[in-house]
């Protein structure tokens, strides 16, 4: 089953810490995103496997856009 | 001979070199910490300027620093091109998502008030109250323009102050945050406001400006600077005018008005005692400020469904962004996956409006 991981705020993509087919559990950092000169940690909602990553650094994005497909 | 006397070597004073210890002191913050560099370095090196025998760089009619004081700050030029710039940079979508949000940043101005009446009781003038007060709103253009209206002498001191306090925002407020909040309010999610349209966002300044201008007309020069270098932002149709706004010509002005800020910091009118009870008052402000936020916060979740962190409130002072960051930090350290720092923007430039209307009523009254 899939799992969306969503843009929690809007801003820039600072650094995305994952690859396709890494393993990740539940609150690992997966993508910082750089707002108002701040770096906020965007955490994985579930234990998965990294199936699809949607954003690459400096990419712009908006509140709720999706990252990441988690499965 | 003559040509001895004349040097600035043997005119040098006591005070004056006390003074090139504070101008140095905040050189050494600006650059060692990085605290509020963009103004405390300018400040720094006026401070020493003014500080200087016999260079005449602020005699009156002829200095050439006195020439940009005179310009920018006492015909009031320099604090509303700053506002220019900053409300090309201010996105108020996080306001607009939620207005309840604007009463955080109108309690946070209690601070200002109450201690404009301490201050008053403690033997300064209603002036000069007025501006010490001014400096709870944490607002450094805010605080010159009123300073230069109110009371010139204490222009420097005042801004040091402001601007200190400003850089300060991460030390000073999360003891009072969390002294003033459990840890289950500062896990408090806060639900998603409604999408804010381009039309909405593009309505608002022009609105925001003929409003608070109708109601505070002495808060005109700074407001309409705001409103309208949004304006510039927010059509999307002047981009090179807004970049403009926010790039080069706030940096121009950022350098002429923190030079001549420091300038005006010369030994006789900085060493005073009052400066101490500028820079300690303003402190009070500044916290009574950080808790009325707060308190305004959890006041309102006593009638509010949908509850509101209260840690938002504490971002009702205006340091933009860095309250509304300290905010996200704290929150974190309570839940990491609670993003507070968008919502917090909301309260953080309502501040600055109710910053600038406090001000405007300060002139209304006072001058």
């Amino acid at each position: 089953m899939a799992t969306n991981v969503e843009a929690p705020l809007a801003g820039n993509i600072w650094e995305v810490l994952v690859k396709v087919g890494d393993s990740v559990e539940e609150d690992d950092e997966l993508v910082i995103i750089e707002a108002l000169k701040m770096e906020n940690p965007v955490y994985a909602p579930a234990d998965g496997t990294v199936k699809e990553i949607k954003v690459a650094k400096g990419d712009v994005v908006e509140e709720d856009d999706i990252l990441i497909i988690l499965e | 001979m003559v040509f001895f006397e004349n040097m600035g070597l043997f005119n040098l004073t006591w005070e004056m070199l006390v003074m090139w210890i504070v101008g140095f002191l905040l050189i050494y913050f600006a650059v060692a910490k990085n605290y509020e560099p963009l103004l405390l370095l300018p400040i720094g090196f006026g401070v020493l300027l003014a500080n200087l025998p016999m260079t005449g760089l602020m005699m009156v009619d002829e200095g050439l620093i006195w020439r940009v004081y005179q310009l920018g700050i006492k015909w009031e030029v320099f604090p509303p091109l700053i506002f220019l710039g900053l409300g090309a940079l201010t996105d108020f979508g996080p306001l607009l998502s939620q207005p309840k949000l604007i009463f955080l940043g109108a309690a946070a101005q209690v601070g200002v008030y109450i201690t404009f009446f301490t201050a008053f009781e403690i033997g300064f003038d209603m002036q000069e109250a007025a501006t010490i007060a001014i400096i709870g709103g944490a607002d450094g253009p805010t605080t010159i323009f009123l300073a230069a209206h109110l009371a010139p002498h204490m222009i420097g001191a005042c801004a040091v102050a402001a601007y200190s306090y400003m850089a300060l925002v991460p030390i000073i407020q999360p003891p009072i945050m969390k002294l003033l909040t459990s840890e289950t309010e500062r896990k408090i999610r806060m639900t998603k406001g409604r999408k804010v349209t381009a039309l909405e966002k593009v309505c608002f300044p022009v609105v925001a400006a003929l409003v608070i201008i109708l109601i505070v007309p002495a808060s005109a020069p700074l407001i309409s600077m705001f409103m309208l270098g949004n304006l510039f932002r927010e059509s999307k149709v002047v981009d090179r005018l807004s970049d403009t706004a926010q790039n080069s010509l706030m940096n121009i002005v950022t350098i002429f008005l923190g030079l001549s800020v420091g300038a005006t910091m010369s030994a006789d009118t900085f060493l005073k005692k009052d400066v101490i009870f500028i820079f300690c008052l303003g402190l009070f402000a500044f916290m009574i400020s950080t808790a009325s936020g707060i308190l305004m916060a959890k006041g309102m979740n006593l009638a509010l469904k949908n509850k509101i962190n209260p840690l938002i409130g504490a971002a009702g002072v205006s340091a933009v962004p860095m309250a509304a960051r300290v905010v996200q930090k704290v929150g974190a350290e309570a839940d990491k996956k609670n993003y507070l720092l968008m919502f917090a923007m909301g309260p953080n430039i309502a501040g600055v409006i109710g910053t600038v209307i406090a001000a405007g009523i300060f002139l209304t009254m006072l001058k």
